[in-house]
């Protein structure tokens, strides 16, 4: 059999350093990777509100206006590496992190003990609690996404270390999210592969999911956050999704169909004035406020978020306004809100910044203004809350951030790292057809002549 | 693609493109991520760019849709087949290799136009089966499924690389209509074996019977009508088929 003709690489010297600027950006490159965005999640009645920064944990508990310590004598290892995943699931009963440490940990949200510690095979990626508290779900980096049952959600039971099985999988590809619809019937996984994938949850999860609801499919670029719209009209609810080709869509679950998409990177483009930075649009983070038809967007660019409305009858997202945080460096990394709250709580940070002292720092805001007076408008404007007036003030911020006042370059530094992390990671690199084949000589797996 | 005047990569009597200007490694890497066009969603494929004589404009107004996709399908040969004897319906052959690819291309232009009116309703496609078999075919569009002789991946960390497992056979199960079928052969007894139990054990495939297997004009074909099949009959080699139908499951 002969070879096809091979298209040389023209020059060695060119090659050799080349090469070696390929090998230097990917060990930049691994680097960068590293880097984790600081993540928050509130507590359904905003009983209790966690930030995680790297492997560091922080619970404020907010009636009680006090930090929470974190018992873990479940016998399990402690998370060691940074956390990627936090959620509180089980109408708030239970609160579940995870991360590269492949570490899939469960705590009870009454007491803050670890009730289970499960073994992940993999960096785990996305979490997903079932609504009644019977099951974890959790994706690792390779697309499969792994089912764990629960002994019992009261925490006095003996601390059991359980083995997980697979659920589904997305083929080879990294699962960026993963969520139960509200009625619990469907759990949808994302990747970056673009897709968005339904699926029936079983009623034996232990056997595997196997039947495929839908497929979503409309995004150009990776999907990077996933939440439903559940209102008492929509009990199923809607989903909407964000991505990096900076769009939020919305899709009815139940057949795959796409029914609208918000152009939210434009829009966030169109309040910038200078337009040197190209490609920073990604959405990061969507979250819904519950009980209303709104959902705030964080934008890598945007100094604040993008509230969205979504019309339910006629099916369409449109934007309703630009909250700013002006005074001070503030992308928001993750976002949280509670059921009754009417608050959207905010957080920026990343950990493992390189060159930085300040590995586990974050900053928390809250924006007010969520409460409705009727169903289709605001009791008043939303407004970013100064430090004395979040609830829990002082004390709270201290424990989650680590410290009350940050220098700001810290958080500019954080938010440019996170987007070079989340690029690196989720968007496929383009090699030019030489680059293409100098790394094929490179290849270790030829065979010896 | 080697081009001169005299056009050598077309075989002069024949009038079909020449297998050794196409020649490609047997083996190619599912887990890399390649670049290629992925259609958006099933409605973004383009069947006029496919099937230019039934589809003349990008709508498809026709209606009809793709109902056989041969995933692997190496040189052609079974679509080639299968043309025939179904001429009423759409089929489409997968292929992860670039060369590959452009051989069927070649080959199924050259037979439309040797033979006016015939071949219009195959077509082949460069892609990455095994991660967008979604982007292609809607819930339940397909009615059949061929995967012959696919790579066995001996190593037994490369077992997930396979295209027939667990998890992928939902995926599958999505596309397939209820009642249609899937058709494996391979000639590696391992892998048979494999692919048998991945469908025995997964609730939404039933076997064949022995009847039905006799009675299917495709299940003739699985051991013939491609390079792979042929070669391994030269080589007085056995082959192990499983053929299972898509069946609603019952819980």
């Amino acid at each position: 059999m002969e070879d096809p003709p091979i298209e040389e690489c023209e020059h060695d010297d060119v090659n050799k350093t080349e090469q070696d600027t390929q090998m230097e950006e990917s060990k930049q490159n691994n680097k960068d990777v590293e880097v984790a965005p600081a993540l928050i999640a509130v507590h359904p009645t905003q009983n209790s509100v966690a930030v995680s920064v790297g492997s560091d944990l922080r619970v404020f508990n907010v009636p009680e206006d006090c930090a929470v310590t974190l018992v873990d004598e479940s016998g399990g290892a402690s998370h060691n590496d940074s956390i990627r995943a936090i959620k509180y699931g089980a109408n708030g009963k239970l609160f579940v992190s995870a991360g590269d440490d492949k570490l899939v940990k469960v705590w009870s949200t009454e007491s803050w003990r670890c009730i289970s510690t499960v073994y992940s095979e993999k960096r785990v990626s996305a979490l997903a609690v079932s609504n009644d508290g019977l099951h974890v779900c959790f994706a690792d980096k390779f697309g499969v996404v792994w089912v764990v049952d629960l002994p019992g959600v009261d925490g006095s039971e003996a601390p059991l270390n359980r083995k997980a099985v697979p659920l589904l999988g997305h083929y080879c590809s990294i699962i960026t999210s993963l969520e139960f619809s509200p009625d619990g019937r469907f759990i949808v996984s994302a990747d970056r592969d673009f897709k968005i994938r339904v699926t029936v949850f079983p009623k034996k999860p232990l056997d595997g999911a196997h039947e495929i609801q839908s497929f979503c499919l409309g995004h150009k670029e990776f999907v990077s956050c996933l939440a439903f719209i559940c209102t008492p009209d929509y009990l199923q609810g809607i989903l909407v999704s964000g991505s990096g080709d900076s769009t939020v869509r919305m899709w009815d679950v139940i057949s795959g169909s796409l029914l609208d998409t918000c152009e939210v990177g434009a829009k966030a483009e169109q309040l910038k004035f200078d337009t040197s930075e190209a490609n920073c649009s990604t959405v990061t983070d969507i979250c819904t406020i519950p009980d209303c038809t709104l959902i705030a967007v964080a934008i890598q660019s945007l100094q604040g978020i993008m509230l969205l409305s979504c019309n339910l009858p006629s099916e369409t997202l449109s934007v309703v306004k630009v909250v700013s945080i002006v005074g001070e460096n503030f992308i928001p990394t993750s976002l949280g809100s509670s059921i009754s709250g009417g608050l959207l709580w905010m957080v920026t940070g990343a950990s493992k910044l390189s060159g930085s002292d300040h590995s586990s720092l974050s900053r928390v805001k809250v924006i007010s203004g969520f409460r409705k007076s009727s169903p289709d408008s605001l009791e008043q404007e939303p407004v970013v809350l100064g430090d004395c007036e979040i609830p829990g003030g002082a004390k709270l911020l201290e424990k989650l951030q680590g410290s009350i006042s940050i220098d700001e370059k810290v958080f500019s530094a954080a938010a440019e790292a996170v987007k070079t992390a989340m690029c690196n990671l989720l968007i496929k690199k383009q090699y030019s057809v030489e680059k293409r084949e100098c790394r094929k000589r490179t290849r270790n797996d030829k065979k010896m002549r | 693609m080697l081009e001169n005047k005299a056009n050598p990569t077309i075989n002069k009597s024949t009038g079909l493109p020449r297998k050794r200007f196409y020649r490609a490694r047997a083996h190619s890497n599912p887990l890399s991520d390649s670049h290629f066009p992925i259609p958006l969603s099933p409605s973004h494929v383009d069947y006029s760019l496919h099937y230019p004589q039934l589809f003349p404009s990008s709508d498809q107004i026709n209606g009809s849709k793709i109902q056989f996709a041969d995933i692997g399908c190496g040189f052609g040969g079974l679509l080639i087949s299968l043309s025939t004897l179904f001429p009423e319906t759409l089929m489409i052959g997968m292929e992860l290799r670039d060369k590959v690819t452009e051989y069927v291309k070649e080959r199924i232009s050259r037979l439309r136009v040797a033979n006016p009116g015939q071949y219009q309703n195959i077509s082949v496609v460069r892609t990455n089966s095994m991660k967008y078999i979604p982007n292609y075919f809607e819930k339940g569009q397909l009615s059949k499924m061929f995967f012959l002789f696919p790579d066995p991946h001996f190593k037994e960390k490369n077992h997930r690389r396979r295209v027939i497992s667990p998890h992928l056979l939902h995926e599958y199960a999505y596309v397939l209509q209820v009642g249609g079928i899937i058709y494996t052969i391979t000639d590696v007894e391992e892998l048979g074996e494999w692919m048998k139990s991945c469908l025995e054990n997964h609730p939404m495939f039933e076997a064949l019977s022995q009847e039905e297997l006799e009675a299917d004009p495709a299940v003739k074909l699985l051991s013939t009508a491609t390079e792979e099949g042929q070669k391994v009959a030269r080589n007085g080699g056995q082959t192990f088929q499983a053929v299972y139908r898509r069946i609603v499951p019952a819980s």
